[in-house]
């Protein structure tokens, strides 16, 4: 079996290359792949890994342009294995996620202030179960084409982290954290939905974006790309 | 300067970071991957605390269930301090946003762990870990606290008077920079090392004890090295944790003629002694069916597990049986430390599966673990914080920031003429079979001599990969010294350790011998010693 691994490093002269690696065709995991050919191959191929069994979310990568994770996913002989896209690669299948994590920061996602005195039934625990599944895998944003012309954009998993703790009931401080993703936020998505297909954890962030978006409407916020305002349930703008 | 330095992002780490950041100091944090890939992650199971609902749980059940597993190695006063503060911390989560499941009358979930007498393990379905890691992660950003991740831990900087700790060093992962970090006061939060066992653990690849070993080379004291926890339930080829609840729901264990061979709700070191015992002695295969438990059950309750036996050992637990063996999964040993989470070097404090607090003894409790990250990472940051605006220390000296710069440029021009990824497979397979389940003393000797050999080989072992940037066989490289080291002091404490406890198990030495080793194994780098209060 071969596998061609895009290899990139800022090291050495050749930026750039498909490197083509032969294995034995056996029933296992990239990440197993990958490691083999580093152990016993080629000690300077880089990537990421660390719990192999899909919850850290360290080696998210692309096969055949989409993203998957490489411990959950079983290669065929001709696979082509890329990194991440719209993160800078620092080498080979490692791209450097510093930038993208800060989009966490910037749509205020995260608990601020939490009433004791609202308790959770099991349907409110419901509500944002799937969103607090996130690994951080970078796979939705890597799949995100608005990167393409807003690089501030604050992104499919910072979004649905938002409306993880926008949706909670506890929260008494949902203002601050919708006034957060108005500017290079909600409005910005085109509603494509290729972040949906790629994220392993089953999560929909378009939908959280839809509902960030309703929720603005209703604390009165408008979308500013309407023309004179109004509210988008989310008709898919190819 | 920072205040606190704090090396390690999981779950110890960030409660540190936040507690210390809340007291007052400023706070840095460097991690060797990004903070929400830290092992944490991966606990499944749940987080004690007697919330005393529904049933008549009792922080003070807690503390006994807790005192009782440790065989006689547990500090009753940090045990007390552990459970007591067990509520107060769950509460804690609660209220930052960790969204535990909840009962019918809106409580928050519990469900029975091993070795417990209640329901007391709080859970988000099967993604404890995660939802606390991650909701902590959330929080530290609120606070903002600053990360600087891929740093490698190189070593911990002191001074050399008066072992007064003054920072650390670290290689920059990304850029291959050794870079020192100055703090007045440092905390490690850098996990356990059951990945001297290579791929026989449940553990995350980098659980390589770095901190520990690191802690060791500065001067600090390791105790009760020897008692390393296997679960008995992990998939054969993989070494991926089958939860317990697979068991608790009624799923069998079986022999080779797929007959049930023990009690599968047995603790889990007996438990992983049968199954052992069964692989040695019969055709070296065990299995956990769980057919009868039936798809639907399956699919709600174990779909990682479902997901992961399809993926690793191409079978469907739903109508086939899965393959299993005990690995190394939890290390109650560690970094020394007292009752204000410091080590025995001034300003250095120790935190999570890295440290040991004397909670465990020699046998842990599941759910006391992710406990253990909350209560004491709230000590060890507050004190930290404190210890920091009291010190008037300042440290300029560059010895180990120069030592650590030149050893790695030599690594970077070293022609290597053996293997180090083969003799980390081969430690891996020397301590599951001699340093793991049961030990005799002749084992444990010439597993000894093995690891004092390959010691003796490192000066031939090195880097492939000479780059600079992102080198990953450099950082393996290092984990594998680190793994190393701590091996010896593993089995020199095992072999000091004549008699059974616990984990701790040699088949020469059966039985519980209070009268000589109702004490802790202390190592510090020249030696091993049994002493400390317990
Ligand atoms: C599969 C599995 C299931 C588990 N289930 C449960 C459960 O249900 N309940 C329970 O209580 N416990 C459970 N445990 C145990 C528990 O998860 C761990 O003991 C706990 O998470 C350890 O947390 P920590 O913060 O100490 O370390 P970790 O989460 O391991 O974090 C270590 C941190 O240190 C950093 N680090 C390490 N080395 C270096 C270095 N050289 N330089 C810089 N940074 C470094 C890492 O990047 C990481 O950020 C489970 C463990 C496993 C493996
Ligand atoms: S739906 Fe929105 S967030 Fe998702 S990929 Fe498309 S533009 Fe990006
Ligand atoms: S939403 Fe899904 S794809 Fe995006 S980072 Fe989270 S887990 Fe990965």
């Amino acid at each position: 079996m071969r596998v061609h691994i895009k290899r990139f490093s800022l090291d050495d002269e050749i930026k750039q290359e498909s490197v083509t690696y032969e294995l034995e065709a056996k029933e296992q995991t990239l990440l197993a792949i990958l490691q083999e050919i580093k152990s016993t191959q080629d000690s300077s191929l880089s990537f990421t890994s660390s719990c192999r069994s899909s919850v850290c979310g360290s080696c998210a990568m692309r096969v055949n342009g989409v993203e998957v994770l490489a411990c959950a996913y079983k290669p065929k002989d001709g696979d082509v294995v890329e990194p991440l896209k719209n993160m800078p690669v620092i080498r080979d299948l490692v791209v450097d996620m510093d930038k993208a994590l800060t989009c966490n920061t910037k749509a205020a996602a995260f608990s601020s202030k939490n009433s004791k005195n609202i308790a959770l039934s099991p349907d409110d625990e419901k509500v944002n179960e799937l969103q607090s599944d996130c690994i951080l895998c970078g796979s939705c944003y890597s799949a995100c084409p608005v990167y393409e012309s807003n690089e501030n954009f604050i992104g499919p998993f910072a979004l649905t982290r938002s409306w993880r703790y926008v949706s909670d009931k506890r929260e008494q401080d949902v203002d601050q954290k919708i006034e957060a993703i108005q500017k290079d936020g909600i409005w910005d998505c085109t509603l494509c939905n290729e972040c949906v297909p790629v994220c392993p954890q089953g999560i929909a962030p378009k939908q959280d974006i839809m509902m960030l978006r309703s929720k603005s409407g209703v604390m009165g916020h408008i979308d500013p790309n309407m023309f004179g305002g109004g509210l988008d349930f989310g008709t898919p703008t190819f | 300067m920072v205040d606190v330095l704090i090396v390690g992002a999981g779950g110890a780490g960030l409660v540190a970071a936040l507690h210390a950041k809340a007291s007052g100091a400023s706070v840095k944090v460097i991690c060797k991957s990004y903070p929400t890939r830290s092992q944490t992650c991966m606990a499944q199971g749940g987080i004690n605390a007697a919330l005393s609902h529904g049933d008549e749980d009792l922080v003070e059940i807690h503390a006994q269930d807790t005192l009782k597993s440790s065989q006689g190695l547990g500090s009753k006063e940090a045990i007390d301090m552990l459970c007591f503060n067990g509520v107060e911390a769950v509460e804690w989560l609660d209220r930052i946003g960790v969204p535990f499941s909840r009962t019918s009358d809106n409580k928050i979930a519990q469900r029975r762990l091993g070795g417990a007498t209640h329901a007391r393990a709080c859970y988000a379905q099967d993604y404890t870990g995660l939802k606390i890691l991650h909701t902590l992660y959330d929080q530290c950003n609120r606070e903002g606290i600053e990360f600087c991740n891929e740093r490698f831990l190189l070593n911990i900087m002191t001074q050399e008077s008066d072992l007064h700790v003054s920072g650390v060093t670290a290689l920059n992962i990304k850029t291959g920079e050794v870079e020192s970090y100055e703090a007045k006061s440092v905390i490690l939060a850098t996990g356990g090392y059951s990945r001297l066992y290579d791929r026989h653990s449940t553990n995350a690849t980098n659980s390589t004890g770095d901190g520990i070993a690191a802690a060791l080379r500065a001067g600090a004291k390791l105790s009760d090295m020897e008692f390393v926890q296997f679960h008995p339930t992990a998939l054969k080829n993989s070494s991926i944790l089958i939860s317990e609840s697979a068991r608790g729901a009624g799923g069998h264990l079986l022999d080779k003629n797929h007959k049930r061979f023990t009690d599968e709700l047995a603790p889990r070191d007996k438990l992983s002694q049968a199954i052992l015992k069964e692989l040695e002695d019969g055709s070296g295969e065990v299995f956990l069916d769980i057919r009868h438990l039936g798809e639907k059950f399956i699919d709600e309750e174990l779909p990682q597990e479902r997901k992961l036996a399809k993926l690793y050992e191409n079978i469907d637990p739903v109508n086939e049986l899965i393959p299993i063996k005990p690995v190394a999964h939890y290390t109650m040993g560690g970094i020394e430390v007292d009752n204000s989470s410091q080590t025995a070097l001034k300003g250095l404090f120790g935190v999570g599966e890295c440290a040991n607090h004397n909670v465990h003894g020699a046998n842990r409790l599941g759910g006391n673990s992710l406990l253990e990250l909350i209560v004491f990472g709230k000590q060890a940051g507050e004190n930290a914080a404190k210890y920091a605006k009291e010190s008037t220390f300042t440290c300029k000296s560059k010895r180990v920031f120069e030592s650590d710069k030149k050893s790695i440029d030599a690594l970077r021009d070293f022609e290597v003429e053996i293997d180090f990824y083969e003799k980390k497979r081969a430690i891996g397979e020397l301590f599951y079979r001699y340093v793991g389940i049961k030990r005799n003393e002749k084992e444990l000797l010439s597993a000894l001599d093995e690891i004092l050999k390959i010691k003796d080989e490192l000066c031939k072992m090195g880097i492939r990969d000479k780059s600079q940037i992102y080198n990953t066989n450099l950082i393996e490289f290092l984990e594998f010294k680190n793994i190393l080291e701590i091996g010896e002091v593993v089995i020199n404490s095992a072999i000091k350790r004549k008699e059974s406890r616990g984990a701790h198990f040699r088949e020469d030495k059966p039985f519980q011998d209070d009268e000589n080793f109702a004490l802790h194994t202390i190592a510090d780098n020249k030696s091993i010693s049994f002493g400390g209060e317990i």
